[in-house]
């Protein structure tokens, strides 16, 4: 735990030591502000069901962007420099490494997400706001970046050139995105399978203030299963 | 033998590593004692580095095993591994991160809470005035030491290091052998490098490997001592107009030498020759004595023994119609 701590760390201020961290604040702070008040004036709702609702135009589409932007030089930097021979000689785990650099990922989303608290605070200073809805929300989108984060460091695993990570990431996280869109017609069964494998479907129904286990035992297992496969790739590495 | 076992601090056991088809490592087995500074040595693409990444356990083997101290690397690597620091070739590092926050960073992942610990580490590897600059920005002796720290910081037993002078200037490369000298008296030291003069001057033993074998594994002394006997390089300058072929008739008939070759010489009127000794012989008074007898003039004479360089050609010689 110690390790997976003193990794995150270091990965954390590498984030803020380069424009990164930066960048992806204030982007995430400019477009999930700027979706917010537009509903908010134009439909004059106090509620952030647009925030937190999927759809092309969204914060969360913008996280399918930001989140394998951020994880694609986790593993495949070092494997680039060499350093990831430095990183696994030492005596530590390889599930350290993975998850210490997951944290520092989701560390940093996480305090993108914490400072949009900015917007429900300061509605709910001048009118009533329903925080329900509002904290399942912001523990949907939480748990939903961590599912992306995992499909993210398990592509950057994958190779040693930043670009393949993030264009593999990014194509992974759009697809398990935007297939929530496609079971219009079909059968219900098959809508139904293809809703439950979409990271889209559970965040719309944790943005609607309802928090079922199933949908979080559906990010919480994508993070995992990414992560144990993340594990297993980088130690494929160096055998 | 117990006290013999104890003093093992590195073992390979037939070790045997494939890429594809490519066999890098072909049965390779050694035992490395306690406080020795043992060179590989070995042309490029020999199987040095895949060796040493064996040892360290970053790399699987596809056969055999890798023992530091009495833990068999494959089978707990984080144990052998808490045992031994490795500078990785080429001294990959965080090119983002200041000296003193990554020497810190490693010092955590090894457990090590000492900042005093710390300070002596950067003191003794120099880095004491480039604490708080980049990585990126070092030089690459700068580099190399700072690899170096991040290897000694947990003060382990055992010092693996991949090419620790390679790109270094005359001035940095005597610096880092001088380290690693000092280094040596009180841990065991592996090194690879396939610049000759490194081995001589820092190890005391060789270990010469060619197409992932193994070709000679002796002590320094052993290997640079003459084994064909010893040559005599001679320049003279005949005074009477005797020529090159005759001068090399006159040292042919001498007692004890086995052949004459021409050499160099040291520009016009002069000739060189290079005399093969016989056995333990040493030619030099019958050649001063028949250089005086036939008016030549002796301007250089000097025994070599045979050069490790010349070992090392003879035993890497990729197979061929002169080896």
């Amino acid at each position: 735990m110690h390790n997976t701590l003193t990794i995150a760390k270091r990965e954390l201020q590498s984030y803020f030591n380069s424009p990164i961290a930066y960048i992806v604040i204030v982007a995430f702070l400019g477009v999930a502000g700027w979706m917010y008040f537009s509903s908010l004036f134009l439909i004059g709702r106090a509620d952030m069901r647009t925030f937190f609702q999927p759809s092309p135009f969204s914060p969360s589409m913008l996280l399918v962007i930001i989140a394998p932007a951020l994880t694609m030089r986790l593993i495949a930097e070092e494997r680039k420099s060499g350093t990831i021979e430095l990183l696994t000689t030492l005596p530590i785990r390889d599930t350290d490494v993975i998850v210490g650099k997951f944290l520092a990922a989701l560390g940093l989303i996480g305090l993108a997400l914490g400072l949009t608290l900015f917007y429900p605070i300061s509605v709910s200073s001048i009118g009533s706001l329903d925080w329900g809805p509002v904290l399942s929300g912001y523990l949907g989108m939480f748990l939903f970046s961590a599912a992306l984060l995992g499909v993210g460091i398990l592509c950057s695993t994958f190779t040693d050139n930043q670009i393949v990570a993030f264009i593999v990431g990014f194509l992974i996280c759009a697809a398990l995105y935007f297939v929530f869109w496609l079971p219009v017609f079909m059968p219900d069964l098959i809508k139904d399978f293809v809703h439950f494998m979409s990271v889209s479907f559970h965040l719309d129904n944790m943005a609607r203030g309802v928090v079922d286990s199933r949908d979080i035992f559906y990010y919480l297992t994508l993070t995992g299963g990414t992560l144990y496969l993340a594990v297993f790739s980088l130690g494929r590495q160096h055998a | 033998m117990s006290d013999s076992a104890s003093r093992l601090m590195v073992e390979a056991r037939s070790l045997r590593k494939d890429y594809g088809a490519t066999r890098a490592v072909d049965n390779i087995s050694f035992k490395v004692s306690r406080g020795e500074i043992v060179g590989f040595l070995g042309p490029n693409g020999a199987g040095k580095t895949t060796t040493m990444k064996m040892i360290t356990g970053f790399l699987k083997p596809t056969d055999g095993n890798t023992f530091v101290g009495d833990i068999n690397v494959q089978l707990d690597p984080l144990a052998a591994q808490r045992r031994l620091g490795y500078l990785p070739e080429s001294a990959p590092l965080y090119n983002d991160m200041m000296v003193a926050d990554f020497v810190r960073f490693i010092a955590e992942l090894r457990g090590v809470t000492d900042s005093k610990r710390l300070a002596t580490i950067c003191d003794r590897c120099g880095l004491g005035g480039v604490l708080g600059k980049d990585i990126g920005h070092l030089s690459k002796g700068f580099r190399q030491r700072v690899g170096l720290a991040q290897a000694m910081v947990h003060d382990p037993d055992l010092l693996i290091l991949d090419e620790p002078t390679s790109g270094l200037d005359p001035n940095q490369i005597v610096e880092i052998r001088e380290l690693i000298k000092e280094l040596g008296r009180e841990k065991t030291v592996i090194l690879s490098t396939h610049i000759l003069p490194e081995v001589q001057a820092t190890c005391d033993r060789i270990i010469i490997v060619n197409d992932g074998r193994i070709v000679a594994d002796d002590t320094t002394q052993h290997l640079t001592a003459a084994r064909e006997g010893a040559v005599v390089r001679v320049v003279v300058k005949p005074k009477n107009g005797t020529d090159s072929a005759r001068v090399r008739g006159i040292f042919s008939d001498l007692p004890g030498v086995r052949g004459v070759d021409p050499a160099d010489g040291e520009g016009a009127g002069t000739f060189g020759f290079t005399l093969r000794a016989e056995g333990n012989r040493d030619p030099r008074e019958a050649v001063f004595a028949s250089a005086v007898t036939h008016d030549l003039i002796i301007l250089d004479m000097h025994r070599e023994s045979v050069s490790l360089e010349d070992t090392f050609r003879r035993l890497t010689r990729k197979e061929g119609p002169n080896a």
